[in-house]
């Protein structure tokens, strides 16, 4: 497979995850913003919302001031904006259409219609009360291309490129939800467990559409040593840290058994998932959150790099 | 004025005999129906992609060919001809270039004026001497032919370069066969569904020969902002190759190679669809981005087979083609069995006068033009436009030919309101390696506006299935 070929799957795979996780964090960031509450709260909830996606700094250079129907143009249709569901579809579709010869016709007819279909979108004519239903369309196109290619794609380098490229993504995005609302989690001065915790709860469960598999897995009220087990080591939840890197080894170690050479990216991620497999979450408590998480997302990017280098992505 | 033969209809009278089956079934069609069927293979195109960008055109850079429902029909026995006809021509076409760039016997034969060839841009001589596998220099052909009777099939000119359309052949028929599968079941019609494996057969059978291993071919394409961008990557997912970029490709030890998630790998038969110009900047255009710096070194020690052969082009050149019959009765020995159109060229002073004395009924072109660009269709030009194209003749005569404008012939085509004939051209594709394979059809081209005589996808040309009938 041409190098080229790898890096455009990769981010395809990328994008299409990430237009996903937009549409979420949009989601869960509106339920919270619609909250009754007093004071100017709502202006907190968008800065973590739009810190969460990673793109606080490029709202605030185009907008200033904090208002909810910036934040979502910023986030639906802005492509000023490379992470907005608009330039995630469009950059995923420019990369399948690079790369057709290596997509199912399922999947580049999902691609190619999500993106014809979005683009038919009038930011305009998006209202409250048809955002909700936008979001889930965005979040469905995304099930279906990943749907698409799971059902009709060779277990061959396509696959495993397509793979770590979504997994690498969710792995961020998990992560990134996390270093942005990890003091939710924390025990604090204040009593715990009132009605403002709990909905924060709830909403850093359903930014990874957590909130009911957390019900049916712990068959217990929302408890923060528990919400964060849930997110980073848990075996099930399949946005989880853990799960992630479990999907991400065992792609590049088919991928190494395809070529029949090992690079450093597998050992880094091995020893990452070996480090989760391991680990215990009072003891990452104890030590602290904030730099687990933090430490996280530094491995995730080096082996983000490693891989582009070992599979010569670009050059 | 006599109307044009007609495909289903001929001069008038009976319905044509490969058109019975057809006609009963349109007969009992509802437009509303034949409209609706429309609609959804336009779905069908754009859900799958088939789109082709238009230069200059910022807004819609992707837009869809327009596509007939009503297919053009064809006769075994008219197929047949064709046949001898087109593998005859494209024999002599190669041999001819292989005879310019070795011993040019037929310039010595001063069967064509020599200036002609040699002074050619579209003639290489970093190609002089080089030995081609097979000696074949254009290995996929596009005949463009038009019809002007029951009998009167005539090469409008031949595609040596890198001939596009063929992805219209096959998406065409799918198409087709999804809409309409009752019709296949009444008519037999021969399927053209092979072409890629016939291509991929013809690739390997001209791949360098001392191979230690099956040969690895590749499809070099401009890249995704071409117009056929959508052809390159459909031939090569339907082939099974490498769609490369020239910066996915690099001239090491004195081979081909292109980079892989494996590290570098070699190339050894590339389908280019780069035009000569732009394919290796040590060579030929300096600036060019769309080559492989050394490639042509590569090819010419036959580490590589390029396909087409740089310089295939001088065998479809304007300037050539009134020659071409020439060239057939030079190296086959025998009389073409398909006509050429008169041409004028207007390099030739007889020629131009003539041409200048009758502006308003003849069709000219300029010589290195395609697309349908640049040309002035006499009687559909107002006297202003055929003034200002005199002006642009007379400042360069040698830059133009002409030919009478051909009455081509018509196929029903569904219009605005109501089934309607409009003119329409044929593009039957042939491969030539270790055999020649021509494909029982081809692209046609229609012509969607009345009376129109240019089928030309940029100048709202559409479309139509094309069908080779069974014996």
């Amino acid at each position: 497979m041409l190098g080229r070929t790898a890096n455009d799957l990769y981010w395809l795979s990328r994008y299409i995850e990430r237009a996903e996780n937009m549409a979420r964090l949009l989601e869960v960031g509106y339920r919270i913003v619609l909250l009754p509450r007093e004071g100017e709260g709502f202006h907190e909830e968008w800065r973590s919302t739009l810190e969460s996606a990673g793109c606080l700094h490029g709202y605030v250079q185009r907008h200033g001031e904090l208002i909810s129907q910036n934040v979502i143009d910023y986030m639906l249709f802005d492509t000023a904006n490379p992470s907005s569901v608009a330039s995630c579809l469009a950059a995923a579709r420019r990369n399948g259409r690079a790369q057709r010869t290596a997509l199912t016709r399922e999947m580049w007819e999902s691609l190619n219609s999500s993106w014809l279909e979005f683009s038919a979108i009038r930011p305009s004519a998006v209202t409250s009360n048809s955002l909700p239903e936008l979001l889930d369309w965005v979040r469905s196109r995304s099930a279906l291309y990943r749907g698409a290619m799971l059902n009709t794609i060779l277990r061959n380098d396509t696959f495993y490129f397509s793979q770590v490229g979504t997994f690498i993504e969710r792995a961020d995005s998990t992560a990134r939800i996390l270093d942005v609302k990890y003091y939710h989690l924390l025990p604090s001065s204040e009593m715990v467990g009132g009605e403002k915790d709990n909905y924060q709860w709830a909403a850093l469960l359903r930014s990874v559409s957590a909130h009911r598999s957390y019900r049916w897995v712990f068959k217990d009220h929302y408890r923060p040593l528990k919400i964060a087990d849930f997110m980073i080591l848990n075996r099930q939840m399949p946005r989880s840290l853990r799960s992630c890197y479990d999907e991400l080894s065992a792609a590049l170690r088919d991928l190494a058994v395809l070529y029949g050479v090992r690079h450093d990216c597998q050992t880094t991620a091995e020893s990452t998932r070996d480090l989760l497999l391991e680990a215990d979450i009072q003891n990452i408590f104890q030590s602290g959150l904030h730099e687990f998480v933090q430490e996280f997302i530094a491995r995730n990017n080096k082996l983000g790099n490693e891989i582009s280098a070992a599979y010569h992505f670009t050059d | 004025m006599v109307a044009p033969f007609d495909e289903m209809n001929g001069f008038g009278g009976e319905v044509r005999a490969p058109y019975k089956a057809f006609a009963e079934w349109l007969g009992i069609q509802h437009l509303d129906t034949l409209r609706q069927k429309t609609a959804e293979a336009e779905v069908l195109f754009r859900r799958s992609g088939i789109t082709f960008a238009v230069y200059g055109a910022e807004e819609a850079s992707e837009r869809l060919i327009p596509f007939d429902i009503l297919p053009r029909i064809i006769s075994a026995e008219e197929w047949r001809r064709l046949e001898l006809g087109i593998e005859q021509r494209v024999r002599a076409l190669n041999a001819f270039l292989y005879d310019i760039y070795h011993r040019q016997e037929i310039l010595k034969a001063g069967k064509i004026p020599e200036e002609l060839v040699i002074q050619n841009s579209a003639f290489l001589p970093e190609m002089i001497g080089v030995d081609p596998p097979r000696g074949i220099y254009s290995h996929i052909i596009g005949v463009d032919l038009v019809r002007t009777g029951e009998n009167d099939f005539m090469v409008l000119e031949d595609n040596t370069r890198t001939p596009s359309g063929v992805s219209y052949m096959l998406e065409n028929r799918e198409t087709m066969m999804h809409l309409f599968p009752d019709l296949f079941s009444r008519n037999r019609v021969r399927p053209v569904e092979n072409y890629p494996d016939a291509l991929l057969k013809t690739l390997e059978s001209v791949a360098p020969s001392n191979l230690d291993a099956e040969p690895t071919i590749a499809l070099l394409t401009p890249g995704i902002y071409n117009s056929a961008y959508f052809e390159h990557s459909f031939l090569a997912d339907q082939m099974g190759v490498d769609l490369v970029e020239s910066s996915d490709l690099v001239v090491i030890d004195g081979s081909l190679r292109m980079k892989t998630t494996e590290g570098l790998k070699r190339v050894d038969v590339l389908y280019r669809r780069v035009d000569d110009d732009f394919l290796d900047p040590l060579v030929f255009e300096p600036t060019s981005l769309l080559g492989v710096p050394g490639i042509f070194d590569v090819y010419r020690s036959g580490r590589v087979t390029i396909v087409n052969a740089p310089g295939a082009g001088i065998a479809d050149d304007k300037a050539i083609y009134s020659y071409i019959p020439a060239i057939i009765e030079f190296y086959t020995g025998k009389a073409p069995i398909l006509a050429n159109v008169e041409t004028y060229s207007c390099r030739e002073p007889d020629s131009l006068k003539y041409v200048l004395d009758h502006l308003g009924e003849l069709v000219v072109k300029e010589v290195h033009g395609s697309g349908g660009y640049g040309m002035l269709v006499g009687p559909k030009s107002t006297s202003e436009q055929i003034e200002a194209f005199r002006a642009k003749l007379l400042a360069n005569p040698k830059n133009y030919i002409a030919q009478p404008t051909l009455s081509l012939s018509t196929c029903p085509t569904l219009a605005d309101t109501s089934v309607a004939p409009r003119h329409l051209d044929l593009r039957p594709f042939v491969l030539i390696g270790d055999q020649v394979r021509l494909m029982p059809g081809g692209l046609t081209r229609v012509a969607l506006k009345k009376g129109s005589l240019v089928v030309n996808s940029s100048q709202g040309g559409g479309t139509k299935d094309t069908w080779v009938l069974q014996e």
